[in-house]
């Protein structure tokens, strides 16, 4: 027997088509020419084994309530970063581990008001890149308990950490110093 | 460069696959020259940015296959959002090289396979997934990051001097920014409404963009680039070839990229590279590139000068077609490339240097057609389908050099009178990379 599924509903506009396939899984796009497409929902979604590798000593340290930075072993190069890197970027040289401040200030702020999808349900957040005494680099962090009206370049912050941490960035986060 | 062709750019082409996009954009850029048959094609380079929105790996394989060009050579390009910039160098390389006589460059992205939010989770996949990402995953955070250091350095620190109150002085100068920012989005816009192939064409006033909804503070929508589906192709040969082909052919005389950090938070605060007409001492107190500036933009403009000669770009180039991919870097690339000194970037726009003579704007622009940048209306306004925008941007100039826009868009609004040389400019990342070309008459 010849299988008799009936066509998908027939849309103008791209909009309804996603919205359709979102509802039923399929759809029918029509254009200005006449000319139909097909359109299915076709899903994706994958976990990735992801190491952090090198990094590792830094997300363990947040889990622990500790900020790390590291710094290049070479002298006199001796870069500091505050985004630890396992290798410094101008020498070359392996770097070690060392202890941030946990207060720096705000180099540069943005409060989101849109995401990713991903980040959508968490809108709006303040992102801020934090400078620190003696680091030669910057941190990019969430900022929180303060709204856009309160934030300036040079404010300055502290960290907090995540009692549960889910080893992520986001398991240490800034406030301002009050 | 001997021709070339394009899509429209649109928010989706649910009829046509990436493949049928390429095949669109190649078949028109052949008729136009009609002893360019196939057979005379050396190879090919193909770009798409992400496999994630094509969901297809191999992808650059099936646009080979399907134009017909198997057995010949071909590579497929990627280098984040400057895949059509690069891809444009890549045939310009096999052929500089004496590998190729005739290489095709084609690029496209089909990027309305995906909701716009989770579309920007595929770009923002192209920063830091250890670092960056998962703090929230988003461009124009990042992008919204850069451009309030960048007011708070030349703004905040200038015509805001004088405010003691340190907040207050950070919020007039954000606003002053934004306005400025918004001068750009308006330019952009409105020059598109001249270009049959720009998916968002509009008049728009200042008030029109501040009042767009806010995405990143202080980035507002009308600031920003879309998501698009969209196709370019570029034929380059070398010069014993090109007459064969056309009798208005374009020279490539200079290829430029530069890089830097993928991290924002790893941006070095050193010293300038300086350009020709710049000084150590210009930028004394500044340190560079932090967040505020684009050093590979730079590192591309100056490698691409030197090639071509170039020692004064505001003089000696006809336009540019610069990566706007924000109203923000768009400012932040006319110091880059060195139309202005780092911190002139602002007072630059308001002179209406950037803008077209032809066109009359909603506000003052005396200076307006010093050096256009972009005419087309930019990515702002044209749309991003990323792999095929540096190429697109190839293709806009190749017209406008030839003086072929009329026949091309219908109207000759966008037509540069006498133009001799262009520059176009693509952009990946925080300004992880970028490439800058030289095109010159060559005829």
């Amino acid at each position: 027997m010849a299988p008799n599924r009936p066509r998908p509903p027939t849309y103008g506009h791209f909009k309804e088509v996603q919205a359709e396939i979102e509802k039923s899984g399929a759809a029918l796009f029509k254009d200005a020419d006449g000319v139909e497409s097909l359109v299915i929902r076709y899903p994706y979604s994958i976990n990735y084994i992801h190491s952090y590798a090198e990094d590792t000593p830094f997300f363990l340290g947040l889990a622990e309530g500790r900020l790390r930075g590291s710094r290049c072993t070479a002298r006199p190069c001796g870069f500091v970063f505050a985004t630890p890197r396992g290798h410094c970027m101008v020498c070359g040289s392996a770097t070690e581990w060392i202890d941030l401040p946990n207060r720096g200030r705000i180099h540069a702020w943005t409060t989101c008001h849109f995401g990713s999808e991903a980040f959508l349900k968490e809108t709006p957040y303040n992102l801020a890149l934090v400078e620190f005494d003696g680091a030669g680099s910057l941190l990019l962090v969430r900022l929180k308990d303060c709204v856009e009206s309160e934030i300036y370049v040079g404010m300055p912050v502290e960290a907090r950490f995540d009692p549960n941490p889910k080893y992520s960035i986001t398991d240490v986060w800034f406030v301002p110093v009050r | 460069m001997v021709t070339g062709g394009l899509t429209k750019f649109a928010k989706a082409h649910p009829a046509m696959d990436f493949r049928l996009m390429v095949k669109r954009a190649y078949d028109a850029a052949v008729k136009e020259v009609p002893n360019l048959t196939k057979d005379r094609i050396t190879g090919s380079r193909i770009s798409y940015f992400s496999d994630h929105f094509s969901r297809q790996l191999k992808a650059a394989s099936m646009v080979q296959d399907y134009l017909g060009l198997n057995p010949k050579g071909s590579v497929r390009i990627e280098w984040g959002g400057a895949t059509g910039g690069e891809c444009f160098q890549a045939a310009y390389e096999a052929v500089a090289s004496g590998r190729m006589d005739v290489c095709l460059a084609a690029g496209y992205e089909t990027m309305s396979r995906v909701a716009t939010w989770k579309g920007n989770e595929f770009i923002a996949l192209a920063s830091d997934t250890n670092f960056d990402f998962p703090l929230g995953g988003f461009y124009t955070g990042y992008y919204a990051l850069m451009v309030v250091r960048h007011i708070y350095e030349y703004l905040r620190k200038t015509r805001f001097a004088h405010v003691k109150d340190e907040r207050e002085a950070q919020k007039l100068a954000i606003a002053e920014g934004c306005r400025i920012m918004s001068l750009v989005s308006v330019k952009n816009h409105q020059n598109a409404l001249y270009n049959p192939y720009a998916q968002y064409p509009k008049k728009l006033t200042v008030e029109d963009v501040l009042r767009s909804e806010m995405i990143s503070y202080p980035l507002t929508r009308e600031q920003i680039c879309t998501m698009s589906d969209g196709a370019a192709v570029a034929i380059l040969c070398d010069e014993a070839r090109a007459k064969e082909f056309t009798d208005k052919p374009i020279r490539v005389i200079g290829v430029g990229t530069g890089t830097d950090t993928m991290r924002l938070a790893d941006r070095p605060f050193g010293e300038v590279p300086l350009m020709p007409k710049e000084r150590a001492s210009d930028y004394a107190t500044l340190d560079y590139p932090g967040v505020h500036s684009f050093r590979a933009g730079r590192s591309a403009g100056l490698e691409a000068y030197k090639m071509a000669g170039i020692t004064d770009p505001k003089k000696e180039l006809d336009f540019i077609e610069l990566h706007d991919a924000y109203a923000s870097s768009e400012i932040q690339t006319y110091e880059d490339l060195g139309l202005c000194k780092y911190g002139e970037g602002y007072s630059f726009t308001e002179s209406g240097a950037p803008f077209l003579k032809g066109l009359k704007y909603p506000f003052a622009t005396p200076k307006a057609g010093e050096i256009p940048v972009n005419p087309s209306g930019g990515l702002i306004a044209c749309g991003h389908p990323v792999g095929a925008t540096g190429l697109m941007q190839g293709v806009f100039a190749f017209w406008q050099l030839q003086g072929t826009i009329k026949a091309h868009y219908g109207n000759a609004t966008l037509q540069i009178p006498n133009a001799k040389r262009g520059a176009i400019h693509s952009h990946a990342g925080t300004g992880s990379s970028v490439t800058v070309s030289i095109l010159e008459r060559g005829f």
